[in-house]
Formats: C-alpha cells, structure tokens, sequence
C-alpha cells in the first residue's frame, strides 16, 4: 500500500545512493531470510581476467527508491563483475548459488556447447541452492556479450553483467581510448511475480500514458470531430490500445546505468580528445532503451559482439539482450548518456565528464507516440512498408527470372491454424518489411536514428550456402488475458523446431502483434537479411517490430536443444518461447 | 406459454450476450473499408518517412481484413510442422526431467481477487451496504470463478447471490461460464440455479456478462450486465453500469415476477491512487418492473429508487 504514496519523482530518479546506508539495513523491513545480508556494491562492475572465475550468486541489499530490498546479486555487485577473456582460451567458470532457490547463468550470445549454455530445463537441470556448478568452455568469438541467469526472473532482481572478449589477434580489436561497459537495466521494488500476477488481471496495469476524454477533445479541438472519432475507431473496435507501448513502465521500474539511478548519476571520465568505447548492453529484463547522448554523434562499430561497418548516428534504440558498441570523442567538459524508455515513462542516466561532480542537462523525455496503423496493419496500414511493397509483390513474377525459389524470403503469409483461437488478438495479413523504420516514438523526430537496414557485419555470413528450406513463425498473444506465445502456441504445448545438423535454414520471423520483440536464439547465429536476399548483420537477438515480417539464416552447426525466446521477460516466461532441436 | 417465455429468454440472451461477442469474432466485415478508409488513416497515424501516396492504392485497400477471431482456413499451417516427431520431452538430448526445472510462467497458475464495488448507499428510504467481488484461481484461458453480489442492510443479508463457475477461453476476448448460482436472503426463499454464461470485452471496451440460469421446478432466469471506463484522466475514472434481471417464471416465495423483473443503472466516479485501491462516489437508480414491483410495494418497499453511493474499488 505503501508504495502509491511514495512521490513518482522518487522511481523515475531514484536515491542517488543504490547501496543501503549502514545500519539502515534490517532495521525497519521485514524480517529477512537469511540473517544480515551484506549491501550490494553498485557502479561499473570490477572485471575479473584470466581463465578461471568463481561467481557466487546470493541475496543482498538495494535501495534505489528509499526502500531497502533484497537483490539477487552475483559476488555481491549489481551489476555482477565484468569477465574479461580471450578468444581462443578455455574458460572455467565455477558458480555457487547460495539462494535459497534454484538458479543459473547463460552466456548470452556466445556459442558453446548446449549443456554449458545455462537454460534449466535445456541445458541442464539448474544449479540447486547450496550447489555449484562448473561451466567449462571454449571461446570462439570476440566482442562484447552479456550473461544473466536463466531461473524465476532473477533478470529483473539484479543477475547480470558483461561479457568482454578480446580478439585472438589484438590487432584487429577496435582501437579506443578508453572503454567503458555500460550496461542498462531496470529495478522493481516489487516481486516480479507480483508484477506478473497484476499483468495477468489487468495487462495494461502500468500504462499511464492511456488515451483519455481530455485527449480526445484535445484532438477534436485540433482536427475535428470526425478525425478525432476516426483515429480512435479501429483501435476500440479491435480492443487494442495504441499506448501499449511497454508491459511494465516507470510506474515500478527504476532505470539503471551499471546499476546506478539517474539521480545517482554513474559517470565515466575522459581526457577531451580521447576516443571513447562504450558497450552498450540492455540487460533489462522488460524494457527497450532509446539511447543518445545529446552533443555527440554515435559512431556504432559493434552489434551483438560482431563488428559493423561504422555507421554515425544520434540515436539507437536496443531491447533486452541486444549489444551495441560505439565509439564517440567527446571535446567538451561533460555529456549526458540518456536512455529514455520507449514507453517514454522514464531513463537511465549517466555522465561522460572530464572530471567528477560535472554534469550537463538531462534532456526532457520525448512526447508519447501513439502506435500508427502500420505497426497494427503493416503494408496495409499506410507507409509503412511502401517503399518495399513493390519488391515485395514482384516476387512472383520475379521467381520466373530466379532459378532458386528460395533467393528471397517467401513473403506469403501464411498463419497458424492455431492464431485463429483465444490465443491470439490479432493477426496480419500484410506485414511490412521496412527494416530502415527506426519504430515507433522515433520517426521523423530530427535525430539520425539507427535502423537494423544500417547493419553491415564485416566480413560478410559466416556460410555462403543459400537456404535450403524456410521456417516460418508468427508471433503472437493476447494482451487483454497476457498471454504470449508463438503462433498461437505457447510454450508449454508447444513442439520443438527441428533443425537438421549442418543445413542452413531461413527462419522468417512475422510479428502479430504491436509490440517489438527481441527475439533471441540461443547457441546459433541469427544472419539478418534484406526482404530481397541479401545479408544484413549476424545478430544473437532481433528485434521484430509490430506488424512487421522479418527473416534470417541460421546454420544449424550446433549439436543440442536450444532456448530460442523473446527477451522481453514476461513474454518470455508466458510462452513466447521455443525449442530449438539440432540434431 | 412457458416455452413462449423461454423462447424470449434465449432470444435476449441470444441477441444481447453472445451476439455481441460472437459477431465481432466471427465478422470479419467490422474490419471492412468501412474501418479503414482514407480518414482513418490521417497524419496523425502516418508518421513514417517514406510515405508514398502514390503508392497507396485505394484498391488494395478493399480487400477482405481479417485481423482477429474467423475460424482457420483449411491450408492453414501446423504449429508442429517443424518438430519432425520431437517433443519437448522426447527426443535427442532432450533432458531426463524434462521441463520441470523451467517452471515457466505460462504452465504457473494465478490468483486475483476483485473487489468492484464496496458501497455504502444512501436514498431517502433507506441505507444499506454493498458488495460485488469476483475472485478467480486459474491461467489465462482456464479459471475458477467465484462472483458474489449482495446487500447488507440492519445488520442483515438482504439479499445475496454468489456463483461458482468455471471459465473458459472460447474467444479472444470472451469466456464461457458453467456453474451454480445460489440466492439467499433474510426473508425471501433460498434458490439454487444451473448456471451458463458468457463473459468477455466487447468491441469499444464493454465488459459484459450474461448468464442463463435455470433452476428446479421449471424457473428460469437470465442475468445481463454491461460496464464501461471512460477515462477522464490517467487515473479519474467514470464508470457506467448496466444490470437487468429477467425470469421466466413468477416466484411469489422468492418474489419475483415473471418477465423483466428489476434493472439498475449506475454511474460511478473513481480516482486510483493505485489500481488496486479506489475510492469512489455515484449515482445509481434501480427499478423493479411489473409483479416483480408489486411484490416489493406489497412488502413496504418502493417500486424504484435513486441512490447515492460512495465506496471503494479493490484488488489482491
């Protein structure tokens, strides 16, 4: 009851201390679990180096709002402490879960063999409490990865932290300055099964940003009564809200940078003129981060661990699981690093500055944005997918011209029998392909936003081989009961998809519903391409906007079941999950 | 005459209930040109830079949409289609456990307890308290479902009605309910009831109810109700109510008459300081129809009355 009464102001900022002032701890909560569990350090994790770890997970103390909680944390740091290897080098990694609960850690986007990979109930059984558990593999890749556990939404409670892989041969890592892991994520005060409950009576339970009697005369002042009546109907006739732009939104959550509140402000240091390396990584358990740093172009030269050819931006939006690297050179004093949520609820907030106690102006958040007829209709919906509409239709007549049918993705869209049930709120019929649409709350805004059509991984795919079948999904589920699922089956009574050993397949993924997706498949990569064919960026997590369609090559060179899910938590966990099965 | 009767229960539940609910999912014409013509799709919705009006062909937009409910095609594909035989428990590499150690979210079940309405009610003949909750244990597509409804007045239950049902996803938006219903009071006569309904969300965002019940003897009856939030601001809340109460058969123990025998309308003004905690104040006028009225003025009570109310909204 407590927690309405508490100023707004307090969520949105947080304390500026994340840490529990001693003797504050124990003293006015409830009676704890375990007796006095030590305060979590917060601010940029220590890295920990070399070929052996030993992490130990366990319950320790936060406050970010004023009100002492218990995180599940690893070596008692929120984040958890960077691990640094090197390519090529076998790395053993003992875990102890001292909770009173099971527990896990997966390697998000690195490829290792499936029994190390940390998914109970896949990989391996979880790690009981009490219990460690040796992961032990070989690092075949380079570049900046992430893990978190796989158990109970331990996600959103604090179990988390950064993976940096430096190449083999360190002449061709990218040349920075200074290096900075800046990991964002977000803090509830509440139980996440608390949240999910309250999601599961009333799905739009966190939104504030509804449209409202004051809204509506607004727009008939505006545009009249016809147009004010007209934007509104489709979306009450279908019972969707054009606000449902994030499940769970500043109401609850408190946005961190390396685990610092906005109003604690985490800062990273620089010398003008030094060419800065910032590894962006969303381990946010349910939230999609627009990221800027006003004053400062952001040169991105890595997405999920794999270099890019380098594209300047002002803006980039990630969801959780996705990585990105940039490179900026800061010439002023200091600038402020601001990601707002794409629900525009609230930010994470840090500092780049030459020296401590500087800061620059935090920029108001941007207006909400209403969902448009695209991300509901896609092609149909108006611009949306246009431009590519043509390509999109040709494909027919242009098959004639190509011998191999499977050059470009099938864009026949086919839906499940099962998207026709209680499952299921909507379906599309004419999605949209346009990879160069930033999303919405980020068109047409002035800023340079980065789009997935401004991935180009170097080098190339990793398999010259075409598709030799395609496998298409829908993604699906019913906000109103809060229940997600891929085509219009969930998890639970779902079959697994097969993935013959060596072959490379096209995995078309189609979205529909209207919120992005940040689909993750775990232990392969996912080798994004354009609606006509060609290759993008290989990538550990996509993300799927609303209403739009798009595909990916996968070689199925990994032996094993595979976890392949949406990283936005809940979805996850209410079945917008698959297995994957190479064998 | 009583079949005659009953044909017009049914009807009205027919038309009321499940004609709301079953049009929207199974008509696909609501999402016609009608839905999407030009004005609907005004700037304000078309945002995106590459927009191409050129492009836009006014014939494609004809075509039949079909976004939610419809029934499959018959080439519609197979979820399985890409398992080849493997299951989630079976199979190469698939653990000896199985998925016990995932315990996700979707396989979990959940509780809720609703507290609509708890009022205290004021008119000029007299004051009583009362109460509406729905509690239900279950997923998103199964649940059991308690309702209770009731009236407390001079320490007394003067009447009461609590359902225990079983719901069950048929529709995007809309449960089936099969259950009992039991009605109790202090001075009129016990009754228990078969009861078959259908719950759900309109189109627009009206939620409505409607139950048939049928009882011993022959009685049966037919529970409407419909509700909407119109959102004055983020968090102050105005909420039209509708209930009717109809029976096939007079019952002068329970004192009911036959036909349309009582409706309310209501109308209620809540601010949330959370979602789970809501006071509120309203209006609301109830009136009772035909020998359904006789039989409350024959009792010394009033044939219609407009109340005020004040009360709280909760949840658990």
């Amino acid at each position: 009851m407590s927690q309405f009464f508490l100023p707004r102001r307090r969520f949105v900022q947080g304390l500026v201390a994340g840490g529990v002032m001693v003797g504050l701890s124990g003293l006015n909560g409830p009676t704890w679990a375990k007796a006095d569990p030590k305060n979590t350090q917060t601010g940029s994790a220590a890295v920990l180096s070399g070929t052996e770890f030993d992490l130990v997970i366990d319950e320790s103390m936060v406050n970010f709002t004023g009100t002492p909680r218990l995180a599940t944390t690893i070596n008692g740091t929120l984040p958890g402490p960077t691990l640094r290897w090197r390519e090529g080098d076998t790395v053993t990694i003992r875990v102890t879960n001292r909770l009173n609960e099971p527990s896990s850690i997966h390697w998000h986007g690195i490829i290792l063999p499936f029994q190390m990979d940390g998914v109970p109930g896949i990989s391996f059984d979880g790690i009981p409490p009490g219990a460690t558990f040796t992961y032990r593999f070989k690092v075949s890749q380079s570049g900046s990865y992430w893990y978190h556990s796989h158990s109970g939404m331990q996600e959103l409670t604090g179990m988390y932290g950064g993976i940096i892989i430096d190449p083999a041969d360190s002449a061709k890592d990218i040349r920075a300055d200074r290096d900075y892991t800046v990991l964002l994520s977000d803090w509830s005060d509440e139980d996440p099964m608390r949240i999910l409950s309250k999601l599961m009576v009333q799905g739009d339970y966190y939104n504030y940003n509804k449209p409202t009697v004051v809204d509506f005369f607004r727009d008939v002042a505006q545009n009249g009564v016809k147009r004010a009546m007209d934007k509104r109907k489709m979306w009450n006739e279908m019972r969707m809200s054009p606000t449902d732009l994030a499940d769970v939104s500043g109401a609850t959550l408190t946005y961190l940078v390396n685990g610092v509140t906005p109003a604690g402000n985490w800062m990273g240091q620089f010398k003008p003129g030094e060419k800065v390396r910032l590894r962006f990584i969303n381990g946010a358990a349910h939230t999609f981060f627009d990221v800027r740093i006003p004053g400062l172009k952001l040169k991105v030269v890595q997405v999920d661990g794999q270099n890019i050819e380098p594209v300047s931006v002002d803006d980039f939006r990630f969801g959780p699981g996705e990585t990105y690297d940039v490179l900026v050179e800061p010439k002023d004093d200091a600038y402020t690093l601001f990601a707002q949520s794409m629900d525009r609820s609230g930010y994470a907030r840090g500092t780049l500055a030459v020296k401590e106690g500087l800061t620059a102006p935090v920029p108001a958040l941007d207006k909400v944005e209403w969902l448009s007829m695209s991300d509901m209709m896609g092609s149909m919906g108006g611009m949306g997918g246009m431009g590519d509409m043509g390509g999109m239709d040709g494909m027919e007549g242009m098959s004639g011209m190509n011998d191999d049918p499977l050059k470009t993705p099938s864009a026949t869209v086919r839906h499940a029998r099962t998207e026709y049930g209680a499952t299921t709120d909507m379906r599309v019929d004419m999605p949209r392909n346009n990879l160069d649409d930033p999303g919405v709350g980020l068109r047409n805004n002035g800023r340079r936003v980065l789009t997935l059509a401004d991935l180009h991984t170097i080098g190339g795919p990793m398999d010259q081989r075409g598709p030799s079948r395609e496998v298409e999904l829908h993604l699906t589920g019913n906000m109103e009961r809060y229940a997600w699922s891929m085509d219009g089956v969930s998890f639970s009574d779902s079959t697994p998809v097969h993935f013959r050993r060596g072959e490379r397949v096209r995995v078309i993924l189609h979205n529909d519903t209207m919120m992005t997706h940040p689909m993750h498949m775990h232990g392969l990569w996912s080798e994004l391409e354009t609606p006509e064919g060609e290759f993008l960026a290989r990538r550990h997590t996509i993300p799927v906007q609303p209403a739009q369609r798009v595909s990916f090559l996968v070689t199925a060179d990994a032996l094993g079941r595979w976890a392949w899910h949406c990283h936005l938590m809940f979805h996850m966990e209410m079945g917008m999950f698959r297995e994957v099965v190479v064998a | 005459m009583k079949n005659h009767l009953m044909t017009i229960i049914v009807a009205a539940f027919a038309t009321t209930g499940a004609s709301l609910a079953m049009a929207q999912e199974m008509d696909h014409s609501k999402m016609d040109h009608g839905a999407m013509d030009h004005s609907a799709m005004n700037h304000d919705s078309m945002d995106h830079g590459s927009m191409d009006h050129g492009a836009m062909d006014h014939g494609s937009m004809n075509m039949d949409m079909n976004m939610q409910g419809g029934a499959a095609p018959p080439d519609a594909r197979d979820p399985n289609t890409y398992s080849n035989g493997y299951t989630l428990h079976s199979g190469a590499y698939a653990l000896p456990g199985g998925h016990e150690a995932m315990e996700m979210g979707d396989a979990k079940n959940f509780a809720a307890l609703l507290v609509d309405r708890l009022e205290r009610s004021h008119s000029s003949q007299s004051n009583a308290t009362a109460y509406e909750l729905q509690a239900w244990y279950g997923s998103a597509f199964n649940k059991l479902t308690l309702k209770a409804e009731g009236e407390v007045a001079d320490s007394r239950v003067e009447e009461a009605r609590t359902e225990l049902l079983w719901s069950r996803a048929f529709a995007t938006f809309w449960d089936t309910q099969v259950g009992v219903r039991n009605d109790t009071g202090h001075d009129t006569a016990s009754r228990n009831w078969l009861a078959f309904g259908v719950q759900g969300l309109a189109p627009y965002w009206f939620e409505v109810d409607a139950t048939a019940y049928v009882g011993q003897h022959g009685r049966t009856a037919l529970r409407l109700s419909a509700e909407y939030e119109l959102l004055l601001t983020q968090r102050l809340i105005l909420q039209p109510r509708i209930e009717a109460n109809l029976y096939g058969k007079e019952d002068t123990e329970a004192e009911v008459g036959r036909g349309l025998s009582n409706g309310t309308a209501g109308l209620r003004l809540r601010y949330e300081f959370s979602r789970q905690f809501a006071p509120y104040i309203g209006v609301e006028r109830q009136q009772y129809f035909g020998d359904s009225a006789d039989f409350v003025q024959a009792a010394g009570g009033r044939r219609g009355e407009t109340r005020v109310v004040a009360g709280v909204r909760l949840w658990f």
